[in-house]
């Protein structure tokens, strides 16, 4: 059953766990949204990646990211929000090792990201790659199989394509239907599930993508953002998704955290309140909750 | 046996050009799909910087050239990959200084002789025994480094940041990559010259791209491509009376309006049959529930 209603103030000092399926199915409410912990409980879940008081500047100009501190569990899916422009790519960047902060630690696993190399435990699914456009002669199958990459094999160019991996991680993408295609003939949504399953092939412990959803249409968009629920629920992959569509991203999210340079807002996606989203976006956002999930207009 | 293997020269010829064209492409393959098709011609003109200090200072041309191309590759992809400057202005940095440098020692020598216009516009038919275990030696180096660093050539030329996050150690592989096509550039300007030796790394690369499917099939076509393009240039060279450099460039250009027309029809005969029959395994059959029309 599909209900609607307007966040207002008054409704913000209800208990903001109580959805609305728990109402109309008169279930027991409760405390905490579905798939997230309690705020009580201790975690001590593994920290698989962490910001902290961390800066960057581009060529020593305004701060792209000031002074940003949070932290991502092992089993999360961490949605990183923000407008165009925010610091979300470059959180990511750093997070990944391609860039150095100017300030600060970013670590991954418990290492600092630029001495980090067992890259096997991480994925990463770009917003764009730089080859396409260029007639790039690789399969769907060829990409893939860079997933597996483990070092230095002198031999790599000899052996076979179809590997149980790339099969299977072509399976869990739905396109193994695909396998043969150019990469360049693929559309923009179909390029990005070739992009996860090459993200997903070696099983990483811990998912980086980047807008992955950006020029893909709606229908393509909720498929999408099904199957990385799908990744970190039924696969336990930790996932550190950064988008500017809150609505979409709220459908799987475990926590959140919202950036406009700082960190605006960190902890359960329901918690975000208008004004959170007022102070991300810069201009007043009323909230709408639809069957437990958080809209924006 | 026909008349153009009767001459020790020719035979050389063909065995340095074929050389060049195995060497060539190889290496064309990954420049072109990095879109840096024009660090070729740049050091081709730091190829020609080496030879006239070559010339000037009595030691073997193509070894000063070898040198200078290499360092130079090392030193572009340095001031690419730090960010200092944009790839594009590197190599317009290192093209336009090479050759000044180039001009000044030609005019201070005796001037612009014989010798130097055949590394201009080629002298495959003067191709020496030295020239032919230089251009061996750097085939057997450029492919025992294709092939045992494969998958890494592969990645970079994808995504340099996926190929990061992969493990790949991105920037040995881009110097790595610079520094044996400034070996191979001065190694394929005795074939086709100074001026024209990008077109050999280049040209059957794009023939290759329009044709291939998988990047092992665009590795063996480019290869292709080069060598026959060289066998038919060296070819209505001899019999022709032509230069051999030009012939076999003009040899390339059609191959790529080959591969062009080929690959028109090839399009359009697939979408006669619709994009299904391209698939492995019917559509209706498919897992994948999200089919959406290609883009191209």
């Amino acid at each position: 059953m599909t209900m609607e209603r307007r966040e207002t103030d008054e409704m913000r000092s209800r208990d903001d766990t109580e959805s609305q399926d728990n109402v109309t199915t008169g279930k027991q409410p409760a405390p905490w949204p579905e798939g997230s912990r309690s705020p009580n409980a201790p975690d001590n879940r593994p920290v698989v990646c962490e910001f902290n008081e961390t800066w960057y500047s581009y060529d020593g100009g305004e701060p792209a990211v000031e002074d940003v501190s949070f932290k991502v569990r092992q089993g999360d899916f961490a949605a990183i929000l923000g407008p165009n422009g925010s610091g979300k790519t470059t959180l990511l960047r750093l997070a990944l090792g391609l860039l150095k902060p100017s300030n600060g630690v970013v670590e991954l696993f418990g290492e600092t990201s630029a001495r980090f190399r067992d890259w096997s435990r991480v994925g990463y699914v770009p917003q764009r790659v730089e080859g396409l456009g260029s007639r790039f002669p690789a399969t769907v199958e060829e990409i893939v199989e860079h997933g597996l990459y483990r070092g230095f094999d002198p031999l790599a160019i000899f052996r076979r394509h179809e590997r149980k991996e790339v099969l299977d991680a072509l399976d869990l993408a739905g396109i193994s239907h695909l396998r043969t295609r150019a990469i360049e003939s693929l559309s923009v949504g179909q390029r990005q599930r070739a992009l996860i399953a090459r993200a997903i092939a070696g099983e990483p412990e811990l998912l980086f993508l980047d807008e992955p959803v950006s020029g893909v249409d709606a229908v393509g968009r909720d498929r999408f953002h099904e199957l990385i629920s799908s990744l970190n629920k039924e696969h336990g992959m930790t996932v550190f998704l950064i988008s500017h569509d809150i609505g979409a991203v709220m459908q799987g999210a475990t926590v959140c955290a919202c950036i406009n340079r700082t960190v605006v807002f960190h902890g359960a996606p329901h918690h975000i309140t208008g004004e959170h989203l007022s102070e991300l976006y810069g201009f007043p956002v009323d909230v709408l909750l639809h069957d437990a999930l958080h809209e924006h207009r | 046996m026909p008349e153009i293997f009767q001459f020790d020269f020719m035979i050389r010829a063909l065995i340095g050009g074929s050389m060049v064209a195995i060497l060539a492409p190889s290496f064309g393959l990954f420049i072109v799909l990095r879109r840096l098709s024009l660090i070729a011609d740049t050091l081709s003109h730091v190829a020609l910087m080496g030879v006239a200090i070559g010339f000037v200072t009595s030691i073997y041309p193509t070894f000063v050239a070898l040198i200078a191309t290499t360092s130079s590759a090392a030193g572009i992809e340095q001031l690419r990959s730090r960010g200092r400057l944009p790839g594009d202005a590197a190599l317009a940095v290192f093209l336009y200084s090479s050759l000044a440098i180039a001009v000044i020692v030609i005019s201070k020598s005796s001037g612009f002789n014989a010798d130097l216009f055949g590394y201009l516009f080629g002298t495959v038919l003067s191709i020496t025994d030295r020239d032919l275990w230089l251009i061996g030696v750097l085939l057997i180096v450029v492919i025992l480094f294709v092939a045992s660093f494969y998958p890494e050539l592969t990645q970079s030329a994808f995504d340099q940041d996926l190929a990061h996050v992969s493990g790949v150690r991105v920037t040995a592989t881009n110097l790595a990559l610079a520094v044996l096509t400034g070996a191979t550039v001065t190694a394929s300007m005795r074939v086709v010259g100074v001026l024209m030796v990008g077109a050999l790394i280049v040209i059957p690369v794009l023939a290759a791209l329009r044709l291939a499917h998988g990047f092992r099939a665009a590795l063996v076509l480019a290869v292709g491509f080069g060598l026959i393009s060289v066998w038919i240039g060296l070819a209505v060279a001899f019999y022709a009376d032509l230069a051999a450099g030009g012939a076999i460039v003009l040899t390339t250009v059609a191959m790529l309006a080959l591969a062009e027309i080929v690959g028109r029809l090839q399009d359009r005969f697939s979408s006669r049959r619709g994009r299904g029959a391209a698939l492995p395994t019917p559509l209706s059959e498919a897992k994948g529930k999200d089919i959406e029309p290609a883009n191209s």
